[in-house]
C-alpha cells in the first residue's frame, strides 16, 4: 500500500534538493544576493508552502495517471469494439496499434482551432476548459487504497456526486455558445438526461450509506473487506447505479446528447482540434470516475488477495470499463430521448426508492448483512 | 423552444446519399418534413438518347448503384421487347440468379444502414461484412463488384464461370446462418424494438395513394410483387413466398426485408438446381437496330417497382427513355411518415424506406 502523500514527498525531495543547489550556487557566485536566497529558503521551508508544493505534485500525479488511463481506455475501447465487431481495430501505429491514442493526439494538435463566427467565443472556449476540470476534480476524492487519496474527506461520496453532476452544465454551456441547432438540441438533451438520471443514481447509493453509516469511500470499502460485496447485498441498488452511471457518462444506449445519427455529433459538433480532444478527454475521465465509483461502492474497492491494493483497484476498474464497452456500446441501439426520460423517471427512480425501503426494512429487523 | 427547421443534409452523417431533408421540429417532435432532391441529378434519361442500347447498360448500373443488376436487367428486358427478341432460357435463369443475389446484397445494405441509424454499430459491421460474400460472387460472375455491366440485350455477357454454383451455395449457407445472428441483435433486443415498433406507421391507404411500391408497400399490408404480377422473368418457375406485413411500421419494414433475404436465397438455390443448358445469348446482331415502336418493362427492384419506357425511332439509339424510380415515389410518403415522430427517429425512418439517391435523382 502506497500513500499518495508519501509518493509526492518522494518526488518533492530531489526537487527541493535541486532548488537548494541552485540557491547555493547563487550564494557562491553572487554574494550580495545572500539575504534574498536566505528568504527563499525560509519560504520553501514554511509548512504552508511545503503543503502547497505537495498538493501540486499530488495533483500532477493524478493528472498523469488519468491521462494514461484515458489513453489506455481509448485504445482498449477501439480494440475491444473492433474484435467484437469482427474487425481488428487500430493496427498500424505501433504493436497492436498501441500508439494509436498518441497518433490521435498529435492529429488533434495539428488541427485548426475554429470558433464559429456567430458563436459566443469566450463561453465556447470556457466550456471545454470547464468540462475537463469538472471531470478531474473527483479524482482527488476517489481513494485507490486507504492511503492513496489526495483529499481525505468524511463526506467524499457526497462531494464526488456534487462535482460530477456539474459536467452537463458545461455541456449545456458549450452547446448553447456554439449557436448551432444540433449543438443546442444536444445540450438540451444533456440537461434533461442529467436531471432524469442524477436522482436515481444518488438514491441508489443511499442504501450503502445506510448500511455503513458513512459517506467516506474508505469506510465503505472497509465494510466490504470480508468479501461480501455490496453488489450482492444491494442488487437493486447495484443495477440502478450501473444504468444511472452509463446514462450519466452518456454512453450507448444513452448517448443521445451526441447521437451522431441525427445530431451530427450533438453538443460537440462545432468543436475542432484540441477543443474536441478536450471534450473527449473529459468524457473518458468521467467514464473512469464512474467505473471507479462502481468499484468502490459495489465491487469491494481495493480488497483482493496477493496483489497490492492499488493494483486491484485499477484492475477492477479496467474490467468494469471493458464490460461496459462489451455490454453496452457494442450491443445496444440508442434509446430515444423520450424513452430515456421515461425509463429514468418511471423505472429507475422507483427502483432506487424501493432499494432504500428494502434496506430500511432489513435494518429495522436488526440483522446486519455486512461487517460494519 | 420555438419551432425551427433543421437540415438533415446535404452535409449530415445520416443522409444516405446526397440529398436534403428539412424537418420542422418543436423541441424534439417533428411537425413537418420537406425532402429536397436533385443534388446528383445526372440527366441519365437524356444521356440514354445518345447511346446505343448496349451502351446504356453501364449507365443503368450507375442509376441504381446499390442494385445495379436489377436496373441493367430491366433495361435489357425493355430493349428486347422493343427489338422483339426471345431470350434463351439459360440466360433467363442466370438473370434470375443475379437478380436475387442483387436483392440479397441490397437488403443487407439496408439492414446495416438501418441498424447504424438506430445506433447499433455492430449489426452495421456484420451486415456489411456479409454483403461482401455476395459482392465476391458478382466479381466472379462479371469481374466487378458494384457496376457489373453483365446483362446484354438478348441475354447475358457470358455463361456462369466454373464453380459459381458451388461458391454461391456456400455463400448462401453462410448467410442463412448469419441471419439468426442479426435477428438476435435486433428483433430480440428490447431497445431496438422500442425504437422500431409503431414508429412512422405508413397506413395501407396512404401507401397506395402515394404510389409506394415494393417492400414498403408489402409492409403496409398489400401483397403486390412485380415478380408475380409481371411475367417478364420466369419467376413462375420457382417456389417462394412473398412476405407481407400488417402494421406498416419501421419494425415491419425491417423484418420483411430480412425475410426477403431468405426467400431470395430460396429462389437462387432452386434456380441453380433447375438451370437449363443452352446458349446465353439470343441471336442478335452486333448492331442492335430495333424497329420503330415502344416498350415498357417493369421489374421488382429491391426498393420497389422499377420501370423503363423506351421509344424507338428505328435508329440504333433510343428516341426517349423514361425511368420510374421506386424511391422517388416512396419519398413522397416520407412527410406523411415523419409527422409526429421524434427527431431521433428521423434517420431510421429515412433508412426504413431504403433510400437510394442515385436512382431518385437519375
Amino acid at each position: 500500500m502506497v500513500s499518495l502523500e508519501a509518493l509526492a514527498g518522494v518526488v518533492l525531495a530531489p526537487l527541493l534538493e535541486l532548488i537548494g543547489a541552485v540557491l547555493g550556487t547563487v550564494d557562491f557566485l553572487v554574494p550580495p544576493l545572500v539575504p534574498l536566497t536566505q528568504f527563499a529558503r525560509g519560504v520553501l521551508q514554511h509548512p504552508l508552502v511545503n503543503g502547497l508544493l505537495i498538493a501540486f505534485i499530488e495533483a500532477n500525479i493524478l493528472l498523469i495517471y488519468i491521462t494514461l488511463i484515458v489513453l489506455a481506455v481509448t485504445w482498449l475501447e477501439r480494440k475491444l469494439m473492433g474484435r467484437l465487431q469482427d474487425r481488428r481495430g487500430p493496427m498500424q501505429a505501433g504493436k497492436f496499434g498501441l500508439l494509436q491514442p498518441i497518433a490521435d493526439m498529435v492529429k488533434f494538435l495539428g488541427k485548426e482551432d475554429l470558433i464559429p463566427r456567430k458563436a459566443d467565443g469566450p463561453l465556447f472556449t470556457l466550456a471545454v476548459i470547464g468540462l475537463p476540470c469538472i471531470a478531474f476534480v473527483p479524482l482527488a476524492l476517489i481513494p485507490m487504497s486507504e492511503e492513496f487519496v489526495a483529499v481525505k474527506s468524511p463526506v467524499a461520496l457526497l462531494l464526488v456526486f456534487a462535482i460530477f453532476s456539474l459536467g452537463p452544465l458545461w455541456v449545456f454551456v458549450g452547446g448553447w455558445a456554439a449557436n448551432n441547432k444540433y449543438t443546442l438540441l444536444g445540450a438540451m438533451r444533456g440537461a434533461a438526461q442529467m436531471i432524469a438520471f442524477e436522482i436515481p443514481l444518488v438514491l441508489s447509493t443511499v442504501g450503502i450509506v445506510m448500511l455503513t453509516g458513512s459517506l467516506n469511500p474508505v469506510d465503505i470499502v472497509r465494510a466490504q473487506a470480508n468479501g461480501v460485496w455490496f453488489a450482492f447485498v444491494q442488487p437493486l441498488g447495484f443495477f440502478a447505479f450501473l444504468v444511472g452511471m452509463i446514462a450519466e457518462v452518456e454512453r450507448l444506449p444513452f448517448d443521445i446528447p451526441e447521437a451522431e445519427a441525427e445530431l451530427v455529433a450533438g453538443w460537440n459538433t462545432e468543436y475542432s482540434g484540441m477543443k474536441f480532444a478536450l471534450g473527449q478527454f473529459a468524457e473518458f475521465a468521467r467514464l473512469y470516475v464512474a467505473a471507479a465509483l462502481l468499484v468502490l461502492l459495489f465491487l469491494g474497492g481495493w480488497n483482493g488477495p496477493i496483489l497490492p491494493a492499488e493494483l486491484w483497484f485499477i484492475l477492477k476498474t479496467m474490467l468494469v470499463l471493458a464490460i461496459l464497452i462489451w455490454g453496452t456500446r457494442v450491443t445496444f441501439p440508442r434509446l430515444r430521448v423520450d424513452q430515456l426520460l421515461s425509463v429514468g423517471w418511471r423505472r429507475f427512480l422507483p427502483l432506487s426508492l424501493l432499494n432504500i425501503l428494502l434496506t430500511l426494512a432489513i435494518l429495522a429487523t436488526g440483522w446486519r448483512p455486512v461487517g460494519v | 423552444m420555438p419551432e425551427m427547421w433543421i437540415n438533415m443534409g446535404p452535409q449530415h452523417p445520416a443522409t444516405h446519399g446526397l440529398w436534403d431533408l428539412r424537418v420542422k421540429v418543436d423541441g424534439e417532435t417533428v411537425l413537418d418534413a420537406d425532402p429536397s432532391i436533385g443534388y446528383i441529378h445526372r440527366g441519365i434519361e437524356k444521356l440514354c438518347e445518345h447511346r446505343t442500347y448496349n451502351q446504356i447498360i453501364p449507365l443503368m448500373d450507375r442509376t441504381g448503384y446499390v442494385s445495379s443488376m436489377s436496373w441493367a436487367i430491366m433495361h435489357c428486358i425493355a430493349s428486347e421487347e422493343v427489338l422483339g427478341v426471345e431470350v434463351p432460357p439459360r440466360a433467363q435463369w442466370i438473370r434470375v440468379i443475379s437478380f436475387e443475389l442483387q436483392r440479397i446484397a441490397s437488403h443487407l445494405l439496408f439492414v446495416s444502414g438501418y441498424a447504424e441509424n438506430t445506433g447499433l454499430l455492430t449489426v452495421w459491421v456484420y451486415a456489411t461484412r456479409d454483403r461482401e460474400f455476395i459482392l465476391d460472387l458478382f466479381q466472379m460472375l462479371s469481374g466487378a463488384r458494384m457496376h457489373y455491366n453483365y446483362p446484354r440485350v438478348g441475354g447475358v455477357r457470358w455463361d456462369l464461370p466454373p464453380g459459381f454454383a458451388e461458391q454461391t451455395r456456400r455463400a448462401l449457407d453462410h448467410l442463412e446462418a448469419r441471419i439468426p445472428e442479426y435477428e438476435a441483435m435486433t428483433l430480440q433486443s428490447k431497445v431496438f424494438r422500442m425504437r422500431s415498433e409503431g414508429v412512422a406507421v405508413l397506413r395501407r391507404e396512404d401507401a397506395l395513394r402515394l404510389g409506394v411500391t415494393g417492400p414498403n408497400l408489402r409492409a403496409s399490408g398489400v401483397r403486390e410483387d412485380v415478380r408475380l404480377s409481371d411475367p417478364s422473368m420466369p419467376y413462375d418457375q420457382f417456389d417462394f413466398d412473398v412476405p407481407t406485413g400488417r402494421k406498416g411500421d419501421c419494425m415491419e419494414r425491417f423484418t420483411l426485408r430480412l425475410e426477403e433475404i431468405r426467400q431470395s436465397a430460396r429462389i437462387v438455390r432452386q434456380a441453380l438446381e433447375s438451370i437449363p443448358e443452352g446458349p446465353v445469348m439470343a441471336r442478335v446482331g452486333k448492331k442492335i437496330v430495333p424497329p420503330p415502336g415502344e416498350a415498357y418493362a417493369r421489374v421488382e427492384d429491391p426498393r420497389g417497382e422499377a420501370a423503363e419506357h423506351i421509344i424507338s425511332d428505328g435508329s440504333e439509339r433510343p428516341y426517349r427513355v423514361k425511368l420510374r424510380s421506386p424511391v422517388f415515389c416512396t419519398m413522397s410518403a416520407l412527410p406523411v411518415m415523419l409527422r409526429g415522430v421524434k427527431l431521433a427517429d428521423v434517420p431510421p425512418v429515412m433508412e426504413s424506406i431504403d433510400l437510394l439517391i442515385g436512382e431518385t435523382d437519375r
